[in-house]
């Protein structure tokens, strides 16, 4: 065990006494663990784990820029094969819904304040975890499946459906068939409408377009794409378990993350 | 189902007890009738109490069917009235209907009663043609049916208000309820407490006066339903304790600035008004933005009028889209102003006009102060 790599963590909390509270405690408890970095939002999170490549990471759910929840599926689209992917551990104040959906596939799930003991209990779960991690054993996918959970159950509840998309371009708004629309694509604060011919762009982002269009038409298959499912011709997974997607009617070909890629699998 | 007593009582889901209910009344009204007409005339009592029943039963039962199937109709008339449970058509309608009612119901019921009877009773006069009898009769059947009809109507009426009452004071409690839940959110709580239990371990002094922020937040919110005003001193101090809060929370993400001209901290307003409005701002503006920003409450006079301002940097209202104005803790603070203060007062939240961006809420109230 002598060529072990020394043990990292990373820590997202946006409250800096909560992020020294931790570290401290982490340091009185798992003395051999490093804290690679503390930041305090979402997507920092995400840069530094992707730059550092820590073995565990803390994250807060409610963060401001993107969520604790958001950055671990961000992580768990854009994670290199290369290295294992991060045991990750929420830490809330008060989220009961994330928490049932939880129980069933947590690596663990701190609810603050974190007493000792309990903190203890979650180094002990990710010690034996880490331990009896063969090298090509799936975090990763242990993560896919307890996100998929965690996104579900904070789903929004269905709105109104949307019949039309209106797309404003100066003075002259574009009324688009939902029906029309190829896919739907992030882009920044607005989401691009790809239709077979056109593109258009709307002031609105995915997470709020998303529970008014019908889960059955249309399948999220990326954290920033949303493809109408008709319009799927074929998917091709690849050895990463990343699956591609080619259109009919679009010349391009859409990623599906490892996220999603169990959408696509033979009947 | 239908939701008040009365109403599940008197619907028609319930034809058992609720005939029963009827029937009681009718018979206990029957047989003072028959004791009556005993007194008066001096026939032998069971057979006017046969009498009184067959005509008296039947009569109610041709007002209640009549009550009910003109209420019916009508409502499915128009639709849209107000169904208040009480199943009353209105006296319009009620008092023709239980004029027929009563002669109808007491012809039917006096051939009945001298067929059960064996009798030819005084009743018969009607058949008869004996006027005078008639003249008697009438008036006393008429009489007893308005009076019984109205019984009726009073009881529905003190039913309805009851429920209505109840229903006031269950939404009352509720309300109540949800605004000291609103005030003791949860997630704010437990990070609260999270950050003082890091505080006790690593700066006691620190810790001891968040504890003490926290305690005269606590007790204001506790009792900001029961006392009706406060001063606005009293309003900022309150205020102050929860940004210092919510300062130790965010850390330098958060400035803040309370600005009370000292001429104005012994005006009056109900309190922690504005304490929805900073949270918004924190919860909404400033806790999503990564760098974070100023919190600003001003207090100002402008005549009779004192305008209240809190305003953030943070991210702003989501553009090119009407404030969401279903949040609890806005629809509360204009409740609150709506009841207190009537059409004087005002709150509107709009993008700040300024170069440092975020929201503005502005709260108009008038000043009634005599003392100022």
């Amino acid at each position: 065990m002598s060529d072990t790599p020394p043990l990292r963590a990373l820590i997202a909390e946006d409250e800096p006494l909560l992020a020294a509270g931790l570290q401290a405690d982490l340091a009185a408890l798992w003395p051999e663990l490093q804290i690679a970095a503390v930041v305090g939002d979402g997507a920092s999170a995400v840069e530094h784990a992707l730059a550092l490549k820590p073995q565990v990471c803390f994250l807060d759910i409610r963060m401001p820029g993107l969520s604790g929840l958001e950055a671990a599926q961000a992580l768990a689209e854009d994670w290199p094969a290369s290295a294992p992917f991060p045991l990750v551990v929420f830490v809330t104040a008060y989220d009961q819904y994330a928490l049932q959906a939880f129980d069933a596939q947590a690596v663990d799930y701190l609810v603050k304040p974190v007493d000792r003991p309990r903190l203890a209990a979650c180094i002990a779960r990710l010690q034996a975890r880490l331990a009896d991690r063969t090298p090509k054993t799936d975090a990763l996918q242990q993560s896919v499946d307890q996100l998929r959970a965690l996104l579900g159950a904070t789903a929004p509840a269905a709105m109104q459906r949307l019949e039309v998309v209106q797309a404003q371009v100066g003075a002259v708004v574009h009324l688009v068939p939902v029906g029309e629309v190829i896919y739907f694509e992030a882009a920044d604060k607005y989401v691009r409408v790809i239709t077979a011919d056109r593109e258009h762009l709307i002031r609105l982002s995915l997470k709020e377009l998303l529970p008014q269009l019908d889960p059955q038409a249309f399948w999220q298959v990326h954290r920033s794409t949303v493809v109408q499912a008709r319009c799927i011709t074929t998917a091709r997974r690849d050895e990463s378990g990343k699956v591609y997607l080619s259109l009919r009617g679009r010349p391009e070909t859409l990623t599906a993350s490892r996220l999603y890629a169990h959408l696509f699998k033979g009947m | 189902m239908a939701k008040s007593p009365t109403s599940a009582a008197q619907s028609l889901e319930l034809p058992l007890s609720f005939i029963w209910r009827e029937l009681r009344i009718g018979v206990l009204v029957c047989l003072g009738v028959a004791a009556f007409l005993t007194l008066l005339f001096g026939d032998r009592f069971w057979i006017n109490l046969v009498y009184s029943l067959c005509i008296g039963l039947t009569i109610q039962a041709l007002i209640e069917t009549g009550r009910h199937g003109f209420d019916a109709w009508l409502r499915r008339r128009n639709p849209g009235a107000v169904n208040d449970g009480r199943r009353w058509p209105g006296w319009q309608i009620m008092v023709p209907w239980i004029l027929v009612s009563v002669a109808l119901g007491y012809t039917f019921g006096s051939i009945v009663a001298a067929g059960l009877t064996g009798t030819s009773h005084l009743h018969d006069s009607l058949l008869a043609n004996n006027w005078r009898a008639l003249a008697v009769i009438m008036p006393i059947v008429i009489a007893i049916s308005l009076g019984t009809t109205y019984f009726f109507y009073a009881r529905g009426r003190l039913a309805v208000t009851e429920a209505q009452v109840q229903a006031a004071r269950r939404a009352a409690a509720e309300n109540q309820l949800k605004l000291l839940e609103s005030q003791l959110e949860p997630h704010m709580l437990f990070n609260t407490l999270a950050n003082l239990r890091v505080l006790i371990g690593t700066d006691p002094p620190r810790a001891q006066a968040m504890l003490d922020r926290l305690i005269a937040f606590l007790r204001a919110t506790l009792s900001a339903s029961r006392t009706g005003r406060h001063t606005l001193a009293a309003e900022f101090d309150r205020l102050a304790d929860y940004v210092a809060l919510m300062g130790v929370r965010m850390g330098p993400r958060l400035a803040s600035r309370l600005d009370l001209p000292e001429a104005l901290r012994d005006l009056t307003v109900p309190p922690l008004l504005l304490q929805p409005l900073v949270e918004n701002c924190i919860k909404h503006g400033l806790e999503p933005k990564v760098e974070g920003g100023l919190i600003e409450v001003r207090a100002r006079r402008d005549g009779a009028v004192l305008e209240l301002t809190v305003r953030d940097t943070g991210v702003g209202l989501p553009d090119g889209r009407p404030i969401q104005e279903t949040g609890f803790g806005l629809v509360q603070v204009r409740e609150r102003l709506a009841t207190l203060y009537g059409r004087e007062a005002s709150l509107v939240i709009a993008a700040a006009s300024d170069e440092r961006g975020g929201t503005l809420a502005t709260v108009h109230l008038p000043i009634d102060d005599p003392t100022t």
